[in-house]
């Protein structure tokens, strides 16, 4: 049931050009067959993160790898969590090979994706933070129109919760200004 | 800090999306109100809004005018707006891999990393990276280690994080960052320490010693971030699991004692990482599941989520080790979330009494539509494995695989329910007609070509055998007129085999073929596919000849020859044109068929690779073996072992590893010898051989040379015994022979200088097996009969050490090396007589069969029954049986 998911893969802004000379060899990656045996420790935690409104069209998005390379597949993918997940209330379910935590507010739909082997609350934790700091950016209204009125913070939240797969975390939601 | 929009937005569409309509021309069009000056932050900051929003969206950007539009936005450095410019550092990373030369704005972006406003300065290293190639880094090194050790942790965050980025291209620069990165771990931010140990792990990960000194020290003191508690808990798994080791390490230790963590995901990580350990014992696993049970009964759906998935992964080796989690999970059944509720219910089909069964199969199917395909395969499996568990609940679980078989589902859903259904029929007689039945009304209906082959395939052998063959012609012939070329051939076969079996119906099924050939008649519905037209027509005229032998033989036990084999023997044949017609027997016999093997939750596919691996092995060897010229003329290539066997110790000076090759007349023993001592070159290695019975040795094929470690071949040959043939079985006493060279372990210089040397190894066996390739044939009878009695002898014996039908089934299966026909091999429980019915090809391609009548009284009794075409194989069995 679990796809062969566990190698980090380079995220879309680094493309295909790193093929480093001298870099790092990725070990062992021919030797074992994935998913048999444990993943590689990495902090690539996120493989996607995506807003949807309540029809389940993309507000916003972010890939961070290649698991979904090209638009239609994202589209696709997005509308079949979409179905899964809209009409229940549960805040956790495994489709395609990969975990996803999704949160609903109001019309809108909050998904944050990361492989079968990702420890679920770390998951967690990155769709709260995710929350909670557009629930301060936008304040506390988390809905769809004041969503669009403010996209340049919402844009801004996620590029400082996660960073190319990386969770990151938004440090000074405090004294931040999205 | 709430921003209104145009006023126009707002009132056209009320709650609509503002950037519903834009047009990427005219948004690149409005950027050039960047040039303007004094700049309009707002404005401008809604531009870059607008432009990152249609990327998002998908929309792409060509090169020319993504150049452009940065461009243009460079100029906005110049506002000091705090949102204009964090926007700007969100473009040039969104743009890093669109436009062109976006490496100018490397000193803008430097001069704020290094600035007073601390807002700017995280953000900016991570644009700056994303924009540097290795060559740049050098010229900011300075600057990224500085803002590694920064007091402010975003700035602290964000270097390391970029650092993590930057490693892949420029591990070299990165990893002299080290110190800094040390530093950094010791942080009391919980991001930076944990993006800290990320990094200071990436760098060092491929020097096992430097990770244990990092785990050690990190964990004698402590960690702040729950983050970098699991990072390391990972780290320490994976470092335990390439020791292979003992868990009495201080690794384990570590993992253990993080299950007290204060945290719940340390908590879970560390529980899941205890789980997933390659051979844990249930001992060590009580522990983390006595964690998981807590959770279990937790608030947070994620957490149960969680618990529940990896108490699974446990049932499924360790079901005992879970059991006194069932309460708690009972409780999850009726759980909201439906992921949560199908792994309960899962895990206690693995873990429960044959008792609550029925409760929980009423319980899943309340749900069973609500769950992605995913989950519907796990239950399948769990039901798969119920039914091997729970012979007798068959009914229950067969009903409840059919319903969800009519329900919508992917290919992978119907294919492990139809593995599910069949596994059932092969194992369980009475379920047999129930189970077909369901399965060709599945077909009247079935999208998946492979499911439908398959399933006609299986109506081909089992239903000629029940009671009431007529009923599934219908079925079958259906399919032959409704579907696609590929599940008609299939039908058609199918239909053939009821044919060959069953007399009265064969006028019926013959009129249905010839509906498919050639025009004859009036009613003629000539098949446009050649693949199904050559089969019937094939079908069709072995049927009409009525002969026993022909349809065993053609139609219900098919080739046992190797396809690849047998493509590149016609290859060979067409090449050379020779008087004489194609041999059959000259191709090597494929390896045992895995399909019968099939395990329960395998997937077909994974089931399929080592047939393929098997396959190639022996070409190999048959190929190695040509290129050998004192092996010319042998003929081609029977068998060979299938494991080598070892003549050494392992630890031993020499391993020498012995696989036996089968031709027609002779043999041929490969040994692959390796040398283990360093001062040593060994030359001209052979190994001669003494034999015990009448086999002659022909000649040795030496080793030239076989230098430290590196393994190498060296070969005997030998003729089988001419005068008396049968004996067969043969003990050969071995002793390999050698030039000792001695040699710099250094230099690798040899001495010129050698002497002879022997080395005796372990006596090798020749048994029957050998001279006996299995095949498998799917219907034993027909092709019991097709060999006929003109060569049958038979006997019986009694074996006086073998106290149950089990342990005398599996020593005859490996004695005598053929294939256990119709699943005879496994002897029904409470039972004091069972018939094993064994294949094989014997050497020089004669058929042999055996079948042999198990009583047990004290000890077991044999009659042992062998059938061939030629009389020298079943001397032979018999011979060596006795």
């Amino acid at each position: 049931m679990q796809r062969p998911e566990a190698w980090p893969r380079p995220h879309p802004g680094e493309g295909a050009a790193a093929a480093p000379a001298g870099g790092p060899a990725p070990p062992a990656r021919g030797r074992e067959p994935a998913g048999l045996r444990l993943q590689e420790p990495s902090l690539y935690t996120i493989k996607a993160v995506f807003i949807l409104d309540n029809d389940g069209h993309r507000l916003l998005a972010k890939y961070y790898d290649d698991t979904f390379p090209s638009m239609k597949e994202q589209m696709a993918f997005e509308k079949n969590v979409f179905n899964k997940t809209s009409r229940t209330d549960s805040e956790i379910a495994f489709f395609g090979g990969m975990t996803i935590v999704y949160k609903s507010s109001i019309d809108l739909f909050l998904y944050v994706v990361g492989s079968s082997y990702e420890n679920e609350l770390m998951l967690m934790s990155v769709l709260t933070c995710l929350f909670e700091s557009l629930n301060h950016v936008l304040r506390k209204n988390v809905e769809k129109r004041w969503l669009l009125e403010n996209m340049d913070g919402a844009f801004l939240v996620l590029d400082e919760i996660v960073d190319g797969g990386f969770f990151s975390l938004p440090r000074n939601k405090l004294n931040g200004r999205y | 800090m709430l921003k209104k929009f145009d006023k126009k937005d707002e009132e056209s569409g009320g709650g609509s999306n503002p950037f519903q309509h834009l047009e990427k021309s005219a948004v690149l069009q409005e950027a050039r109100v960047f040039n303007e000056t004094p700049i309009n932050p707002r404005k401008c900051a809604h531009i870059l809004t607008k432009i990152l929003y249609l990327i998002n969206q998908g929309e792409h950007l060509g090169t020319t005018e993504a150049t452009e539009a940065f461009f243009a936005m460079t100029k906005l450095f110049q506002s000091n707006d705090p949102t204009l410019r964090r926007m700007c550092y969100l473009t040039i990373k969104e743009m890093s891999c669109i436009a062109e030369d976006v490496i100018i704005v490397t000193s803008s972006l430097t001069k704020d990393m290094t600035g007073k406003e601390d807002s700017y300065r995280g953000p900016a290293v991570r644009a700056l990276c994303q924009i540097t190639d290795s060559t740049m880094l050098q010229a900011i090194e300075r600057y990224m280690k500085q803002a590694i050790v920064d007091k402010v942790p975003s700035v602290s965050s964000s270097a390391l994080v970029s650092s993590l980025h930057l490693l892949k291209c420029s591990f070299d620069v990165v990893k002299r960052w080290v110190n800094e990165a040390q530093e950094a771990a010791s942080s009391d931010n919980i991001m930076v320490q944990y993006h800290a140990l990320g990094l200071l792990y990436h760098v060092r990960k491929n020097d096992r010693l430097a990770v244990s000194k990092m785990i050690s020290k990190f964990t004698r003191h402590g960690l702040k971030s729950p983050f970098a508690y699991c990072m390391m808990i990972r780290v320490a798994s994976r470092q335990l699991e390439e020791e292979d080791g003992s868990r009495d390490s201080p690794l384990f230790d570590f993992i253990e004692s993080c299950l007290r963590n204060k945290h719940e995901m340390v908590v879970y990580e560390a529980a899941s990482a205890i789980v997933n350990l390659p051979g844990c014992s249930a001992k060590e696993l009580a522990p983390a599941v006595s964690v998981l049970q807590l959770f279990c009964s937790s608030p947070k759906a994620a957490l149960r989520y969680a618990a529940v998935r990896t108490l699974n992964k446990v049932a499924m080796k360790h079901p005992s080790a879970v059991t006194a989690c069932n309460l708690d999970l009972e409780n999850l059944v009726t759980d909201s979330n439906r992921s949560i509720a199908t792994l309960a219910i899962t895990t206690l089909l693995k873990t429960g009494s044959e008792g609550s069964i029925d409760r929980l199969m009423k319980q899943i199917s309340s749900f069973m539509s609500e769950i992605s395909d995913e989950f519907k395969v796990v239950v399948v499996q769990a039901i798969s494995a119920l039914c091997q568990k729970y012979p007798r609940k068959h009914a229950v679980l067969m009903s409840f695989l059919f319903s969800m078989l009519r329900e919508e589902g992917g290919f992978e859903y119907k294919r492990a329910i139809v593995d599910c259904i069949i596994s059932i029929i092969e194992e369980n007689s009475e379920s047999k007609e129930t189970g077909l039945s369901h399965l060709c009304e599945f077909i009247e209906d079935c999208e998946f070509t492979v499911l439908a082959t398959r399933i006609l395939h299986l109506l081909g052998q089992e239903g000629p055998k029940t009671n009431n063959p007529s009923k599934y012609i219908r079925f079958i012939y259906n399919r032959v007129v409704l579907e696609h070329e590929e599940v008609r051939a299939g039908a058609v076969s199918a239909l053939a085999k009821f044919g060959a079996q069953n007399e009265e119906m064969l006028p019926s099924i013959l009129v249905l073929l010839k509906r498919r050939t050639l025009c004859s008649g009036h009613r003629c519905v000539m098949d446009d596919d050649n693949e199904v037209r050559d089969r019937a027509t094939f079908y069709l005229s072995v049927l009409e000849q009525k002969q026993k032998a022909l349809n065993a033989g053609y139609i219900l036990n098919g080739l046992t020859v190797s396809i690849p084999g047998l493509e590149r023997a016609l290859q060979q044949y067409t090449l050379e044109p020779s008087e004489k017609p194609f041999d059959l027997k000259s191709v090597p016999l494929a390896t045992t068929p895995m399909a019968e093997q099939r395990t329960e939750s395998t997937p077909i596919t994974a089931a399929k690779q080592p047939e393929k691996v098997a396959a190639t092995r022996q070409e190999i060897f048959q190929e190695q073996l040509a290129a050998v010229p004192e092996f010319q003329g042998l003929g081609p290539l029977f068998k060979s072992s299938p494991e080598p066997v070892a003549l050494t110790e392992s630890e031993t000076e020499y391993v020498i590893r012995c696989t036996k090759h089968t031709f027609p007349e002779h043999m041929v023993f490969q040994f692959d010898c390796t040398n283990t001592l360093n001062d040593q070159t060994l030359e001209n290695v052979t190994v001669q051989m003494e034999p015990t019975e009448a086999y002659e040795v022909l000649c040795y094929v030496p080793a030239r040379s076989l230098p430290y470690n590196q393994p190498g071949t060296c070969y005997t040959l030998v003729a089988l015994p001419k005068e008396d043939p049968t004996a067969v079985g043969c003990t050969f006493s071995c002793m390999m022979k050698f030039t000792v060279k001695d040699c710099d372990p250094t230099t690798g210089e040899t001495d010129d200088e050698g002497y002879e040397d022997e080395y005796v190894l372990e006596d090798l066996e020749v048994t029957i097996a050998d001279h006996i390739q299995k095949v498998m044939k799917l219907n034993f009878e027909a092709a019991w009969d097709e060999v006929g009695d003109e060569f049958e002898k038979e006997e019986t014996f009694t074996l006086s050490t073998i106290k149950t039908l089990e342990e005398a089934v599996g020593n005859i299966v490996k004695f005598l090396g053929m294939h256990p026909c119709e699943r005879s091999d496994r002897v029904p429980d409470n039972k004091n007589t069972h018939t094993l019915l064994l294949a094989g090809v014997f050497r020089g391609g004669h058929d042999i069969l055996v079948r042999s009548r198990l009583l047990l009284l004290d000890t077991v009794t044999m009659q042992v029954t062998a059938r061939s075409s030629e009389e020298l194989p079943v001397d032979i069995v018999l011979a060596s049986v006795g």
